[in-house]
């Protein structure tokens, strides 16, 4: 049988575009305080820092960055042949890669804080 | 081959523009631009603090501005349309059954949105926002 990435690439698709449901609104929100000038006291540097050194934080940046990118990668991908760009060959791994690159990226700060 | 095949005049860049269907359609799927920009733009963030107080602190301050502003409330509306959207279909993803019936999908959506207004609710007050 020939073997696929699809079940793989959807699952994650699938849970990221579920957790961007229920956190982006408002992750996004919290940024849009900062651009403001008003930015909620989470994301000072004391306190962000102080979340992202624990397990729990690092946990939830680490999921909430790495199914985004790849909820972003896949559904892109799609996209990207619905407005006529028939390369799929060539689409398609580089979104992966991105995404791939960007887990490495993320994973590798999270352990340095 | 008939003499006069029939061709189907469909244009693979802007058929979309064909049906309000097509438009709606196309509305969800490029919400993961945006929410794709969002991921690059925490992971930026995560990077700088990685690198210590005077790193993230510049990255907070060149966060602010009208560009940033405007940015980030597009992608905040595209944030909300993926919500919806996702949430609109959940009876169809998640059917739950009881019995020989099958749970109205309205309850399925709403239960969805009661979680989301909690989520959002909590994170808010966790992150000090008054």
């Amino acid at each position: 049988m020939a073997k696929s990435n699809k079940p793989i690439v959807w699952s994650l698709f699938a849970a990221g575009g579920t957790l961007a449901a229920f956190l982006a609104p408002v992750l996004v929100l919290l940024f849009l305080l900062a651009a403001l000038g008003h930015a909620p006291a989470l994301l000072g540097f004391a306190n962000l820092h102080a979340f992202a050194a624990g397990w729990f934080g690092k946990l939830f940046l680490l999921v909430v960055i790495t199914l985004f990118l790849w909820h972003a990668a896949h559904r892109l991908r799609i996209t990207l042949h619905d407005f006529g760009l028939r390369q799929d060959g060539v689409v398609a791994p580089v979104l992966y890669v991105v995404a791939a690159v960007g887990t490495v990226l993320s994973v590798v700060s999270l352990v340095r804080i | 081959m008939s003499r006069k095949p029939f061709v189907r005049e469909v244009s693979t860049t802007r058929w979309y523009f064909k049906h309000p269907r097509y438009l709606r359609y196309m509305s969800r799927e490029v919400t993961c631009v945006f929410i794709g920009a969002f991921a690059l733009l925490l992971l930026c963030a995560v990077e700088r603090l990685s690198e210590g107080q005077a790193a993230y602190e510049s990255f907070l301050a060149a966060l602010q501005g009208p560009w940033s502003v405007a940015g980030l409330v597009v992608v905040l509306v595209f944030a909300i349309h993926n919500a919806t959207s996702w949430f609109n279909v959940t009876p169809k993803a998640l059917p739950v059954q009881i019995g020989e019936e099958f749970l109205p999908g309205k309850f399925i959506v709403i239960a969805h949105y009661a979680v989301w207004v909690v989520a959002t609710l909590v994170i808010l007050y966790f992150a000090g926002v008054r």
